[in-house]
């Protein structure tokens, strides 16, 4: 049996009286695209901080490839990933470009200027904007455009795993379909493992491969996602079908 | 329960998220410094904040020197003519400036500009989630966010203080010759003959800490900014308020350990 790439062992997380996790267990195989459902303030989000280091679980253990996330050399695990952020998170003292291709101007991965530009510019083609929107900051860009650039940076150094937290948010449907279209494209053609975090049913049929279900601090339901109409667990069913009544309480 | 528990209870409280912070600021202050001696450095950005820190803020040390150095030659005549030493007038003015006024009121100044541009800027990065994407692009925001900061503001203060006070003594040379019927000349030779080296050396050595204390509190109150607008301007308050009140304290101390004999 193949090693996952990304292995969630009874993770556990608290913010004072909070606990958003109570025992993750969730592997995601290499090349897989896995979306994670669940309502606002489940925890997504810190799942995959989590993962990056950005917060620390209080209990239980996250492994990338076998080896746990925290321990090791930290730039070189970093360079794995790349994280399409839910407001973009871009820059704003920076150009398009260099957002782009931060990680090409410094570091171990620091390339010459003209050389970082050119990458900077085919990442932006290949999010379908234009070379001249390289020079402007992130500010003169809508939001859909905003979205694609943090794409365009998340892929620009190449990685081999993908997290794309809330991609469609605050699009309108025509630019939530781009975005889903894209990232499929992206993570298929780059054989990247990806882990999305949505709302979006949209963008978890357009996108996944594996879906998993986050509901009370744990992982309710897993599997394919063309099981997911059909999965008989009632609150995956309220989830995905956006009703008001059944057992997940509408005010959290 | 103890009648007294109530009343001391508060203090307790109060005394424990005294020392917490503390504590917070100290272990911040002591990664800013490690992180100043350990590569990588981040040239443009350094260069870009020297820029922000030392040069945009020119006028603002100028005007108040000017004006202090005006005000001070005005005050200094008033006071010394009650006992016929209006003579003292320009040496005053100079000490004045250089040992305590400069380095102060400059301090003061340049906190209320940087500290809370620096704590609105990275409180905002935080909020917007800009300081983690640094770090998924591998990147230690302290030491591209914090460092570059720091150190500027450590070595462009003294050189604002300087240029600060050679205008606030001009402000009080210019008072002098045109209100109160000084003469230019003596004026001049006055100041240069009373000020010693080391008046300016403390001067400028109060500088460079001032610059570290108020760029350091801005860059701890912008990181660790709250959520949403709130937090963030609560965080620029906290980082001019802060760094005003430390800037006065080691004021104090350093006067007293360059000084008191």
């Amino acid at each position: 049996m193949t090693r996952p790439m990304i292995e969630f062992r009874d993770v556990y997380k608290s913010f004072g009286d909070n606990h958003v996790l109570r025992g993750i267990d969730l592997s995601v195989n290499k090349g897989e695209s896995m979306v994670i459902i669940g309502g606002s303030g489940t925890g997504k989000s810190v799942l995959l901080k989590c993962v990056l280091g950005l917060l620390h679980p209080d209990k239980g253990e996250i492994l990338v490839e076998g080896r746990p996330a925290e321990q090791g050399d930290r730039d070189a695990f970093l360079a794995r990933f790349g994280m399409l952020f839910q407001g973009g998170a871009l820059f704003d003292s920076m150009t398009v470009w260099q957002n782009v291709a931060f990680r090409l101007l410094r570091g171990k991965l620091k390339r010459p200027r003209d050389e970082a530009r050119a990458i900077a510019i085919e990442k932006l083609r290949r999010v379908g904007l234009k070379e001249r929107v390289a020079d402007l900051y992130p500010a003169e860009l809508s939001g859909g455009m905003q979205k694609r650039v943090g794409l365009a940076r998340a892929i620009a150094a190449e990685p081999e795993i993908i997290f794309f937290d809330e991609p469609t948010t605050g699009l309108d449907p025509i630019m939530s379909g781009v975005i889903n279209s894209l990232i499929r494209e992206i993570v298929t053609e780059m054989g990247a493992t990806a882990m999305t975090i949505t709302h979006d049913m949209s963008s978890v049929r357009a996108i996944a491969d594996q879906v998993a279900m986050l509901h009370d601090g744990k992982i309710r339901w897993t599997g394919p996602v063309e099981k997911m109409d059909d999965s008989g667990d009632p609150y995956l069913d309220q989830f995905i079908n956006a009703r008001a009544e059944g057992p997940i309480e509408a005010i959290r | 329960m103890n009648p007294i528990t109530p009343i001391l209870a508060p203090i307790g409280h109060s005394v424990l998220a005294l020392l917490a912070a503390i504590g917070r600021v100290t272990i911040f202050t002591g990664k800013s410094v490690s992180h100043i001696l350990r590569p990588p450095f981040y040239l443009r950005e350094f260069l870009s904040q020297l820029l922000h820190i030392g040069y945009f803020s020119l006028p603002v040390v100028g005007l108040t020197a000017v004006f202090t150095g005006a005000a001070l030659a005005l005050q200094i005549f008033e006071g010394g003519s009650r006992f016929n030493a209006e003579s003292v007038v320009p040496s005053i003015v100079a000490i004045g400036m250089v040992r305590e006024l400069g380095p102060v009121l400059g301090g003061l100044m340049v906190a209320g500009r940087v500290a809370s541009s620096v704590a609105a800027e990275l409180g905002t990065m935080k909020v917007t989630e800009q300081i983690d994407a640094l770090v998924t692009l591998s990147t230690n925001p302290m030491k591209y966010l914090t460092v570059p900061r720091v150190l500027a503001a450590t070595l462009a203060m003294p050189v604002l203080v300087a240029v600060g006070d050679a205008i606030g003594i001009m402000g009080g040379w210019l008072v002098g010759i045109t209100k109160l019927g000084l003469n230019s000349g003596a004026y001049l030779k006055n100041t240069v003959d009373f000020l010693e080296s080391w008046d300016v050396t403390s001067g400028l050595l109060k500088a460079a800490v001032f610059g570290f204390i108020l760029a350091l509190m801005g860059c701890y109150h912008g990181m660790n900014s709250g959520r949403g607008a709130q937090g963030v301007g609560r965080a620029t308050t906290n980082a001019v308020v802060s760094a005003s009140v430390l800037i006065l304290t080691a004021n104090y101390i350093l006067t007293t350990l360059f000084f008191s004999s």
